[in-house]
């Protein structure tokens, strides 16, 4: 899959609508509330960090914004569409426009890795003549193409992380959702998932939320881009880099937003609760 | 007095979200998609995967019953009898039930650990957020396997269990084997092999809506999934159970009305 040379190019027309959009969202359980009014919006093209200790909600959000959830109260807008009451049958159709990749990867343990990737494909009934070059292609992008014929449970958890990215991008959604795509994994692994979602902004301009609990993550995007050019993830933090590919940050809190800002605003933010982030 | 009311809840919300699952089931069958491969490699696991299970046991209890049945026929001096009896207690009970209820216990398991596995690692919201209907892809083609295997397992099932019954009676109550195979095939009526195919239907409706319903319903990871499954085999063994006191019931006042 190479990038395409005119993406940054494409990528500097921007909507005024939001893709996503959230508005006062509620959300509890039996155990008690987990959400107490969540209102945010990225815009296309946005990279959105969810920034947050574990149990504030961030999973819930990622949910309720692929329509996985449905909210007590308040409402969700998806490109344009309000998916809060939305039925299921229309959400399905829905999320093929949302490419999400779990935490652990939820690859389907009994299909091959080039099964998992192409598994859309063949919902959306394409051939197999159609598909393998399509596979093909997008686990080169992953850098796994000599595993297409291995099982999940061959591979190493940092490699399943980027079938499950692979799995995501086949369809070439507009919009990804990431749950805490490097817990767990060393922080070498962690860096090539992470270069892999900058290349993945960069090449295709997709707008993403991704949740997590490391900061160094939210940085990583923010300050590195991919060279499109060079084909080389490169430290630049420049205004016009951010324009074209903004990161903004979301603290949650307590059920709520506590923070949100530019990662420069975030490391000069005096608060007690947010340095506690950034030591 | 509140806990009461949580649980009269709870029960109340189990029966809708298994009637809903069930009545899903069968509606997805009107509309596409269809999962074809999908209900054929089902056939294969539940169908000729729990063909050993059913032959074996199918054969046994045949010959049990000769064994029990025979000798009491012995001491009225009608053991030619033993094939009448064998066959009716096959075709319209024995069969059905026993061959449900192992089906169960090897499917229903099965189906809920198979897919509570699915549920604890998210397998079945990455399905979900691929814009695919799990209650298609995962429960349609297992109901519809379960239907069209079970009434063909039995129907296997009692073959064997006669041929049991035959080689018992051959060679403990020295019955010609003509003669018990002639009796078993005269005795039977319409409305005997109806009663029997009729229970294996809702059986197998049971065995596969049971299984599927514990195992998308699991709750707390690993544990949850042992949990779902041994509930999965209780609660279809005992539906199967009680269903059938009431379809013998309807289908003595069916055959009495209309045959």
């Amino acid at each position: 899959m190479e990038p395409n040379p005119s993406g940054l190019t494409a990528s500097l027309t921007f909507t005024s609508q939001p893709s996503i959009e959230f508005k006062n969202v509620r959300l509890g359980f039996a155990e008690g509330e987990i959400l107490r009014g969540v209102t945010f919006s990225a815009q296309e093209r946005e990279t959105v960090i969810l920034l947050g200790e574990t149990g504030t909600g961030k999973t819930l959000l990622l949910k309720l914004a692929s329509g996985l959830l449905r909210p007590d109260s308040g409402s969700i807008r998806v490109l344009g569409k309000d998916i809060s009451g939305v039925p299921e049958s229309e959400l399905l159709g829905m999320r093929r426009q949302i490419g999400f990749v779990f935490q652990e990867g939820a690859l389907f343990d009994s299909l091959t890795v080039g099964e998992n990737v192409a598994y859309r494909l063949y919902e959306d009934g394409l051939s197999d003549q159609e598909i393998e070059p399509l596979v093909k292609e997008v686990l080169r992008f992953v850098e796994l193409a000599h595993t297409t014929d291995s099982l999940p449970s061959e591979l190493s958890g940092g490699m399943r992380r980027r079938v499950a990215i692979a799995r995501a991008l086949i369809a070439r959604p507009p919009i990804v959702l990431y749950d805490s795509p490097t817990a767990g994994l060393d922080p070498i692994t962690s860096q090539t998932i992470i270069s892999l979602i900058l290349r993945l902004r960069d090449v295709y301009g997709v707008t993403a939320l991704l949740a997590t609990h490391r900061l160094q993550d939210g940085f990583a995007l923010a300050n590195f881009h991919f060279d499109p050019q060079s084909k080389r993830v490169r430290r630049d933090s420049s205004p016009e880099s951010a324009r074209v590919a903004p990161t903004r940050f979301l603290v949650l809190r307590a059920g709520k937003i506590y923070f949100e800002g530019t990662p420069d605003e975030l490391m000069k933010s005096q608060d007690s609760y947010l340095q506690r982030f950034l030591i | 007095m509140e806990v009461l009311q949580d649980l009269a809840k709870t029960s109340v919300l189990k029966v809708q979200n298994y009637s809903i699952l069930s009545l899903r089931a069968i509606t997805n069958l009107a509309t596409g998609p269809r999962y074809i491969q999908d209900s054929l490699d089902q056939m294969d696991d539940i169908g000729v995967g729990s063909l050993p299970i059913v032959l074996l046991s199918g054969f046994f209890i045949g010959a049990v019953m000769v064994l029990q049945t025979g000798t009491q026929f012995e001491r009225f001096g009608q053991a030619s009898l033993t094939g009448d009896i064998v066959s009716l207690a096959l075709v319209r009970e024995l069969g059905p039930s026993i061959t449900g209820l192992l089906v169960a216990g090897r499917c229903s398991s099965g189906i809920a650990s198979e897919l509570g596995s699915m549920v604890v690692t998210e397998q079945v919201d990455a399905m979900r957020a691929m814009g695919t209907d799990p209650s298609r892809k995962l429960v349609t083609p297992r109901v519809l396997a379960t239907l069209i295997t079970l009434p063909l397992l039995t129907t296997i099932s009692v073959f064997v269990g006669l041929l049991g019954g035959m080689v018992a009676s051959v060679l403990s109550l020295r019955i010609n084997a003509t003669t018990f195979w002639e009796r078993a095939i005269k005795i039977l009526e319409f409305s005997d092999i109806m009663q029997g195919f009729s229970k294996t239907v809702v059986f197998a409706f049971i065995i596969a809506t049971v299984g599927c319903y514990q195992g998308l319903n699991v709750r707390g990871g690993t544990q949850g999934v042992g949990r779902a499954t041994t509930q999965a085999v209780v609660v279809a063994s005992v539906l199967i159970i009680v269903s059938d006191t009431f379809l013998t019931k309807l289908a003595l006042y069916l055959a009495d009305k209309f045959f």
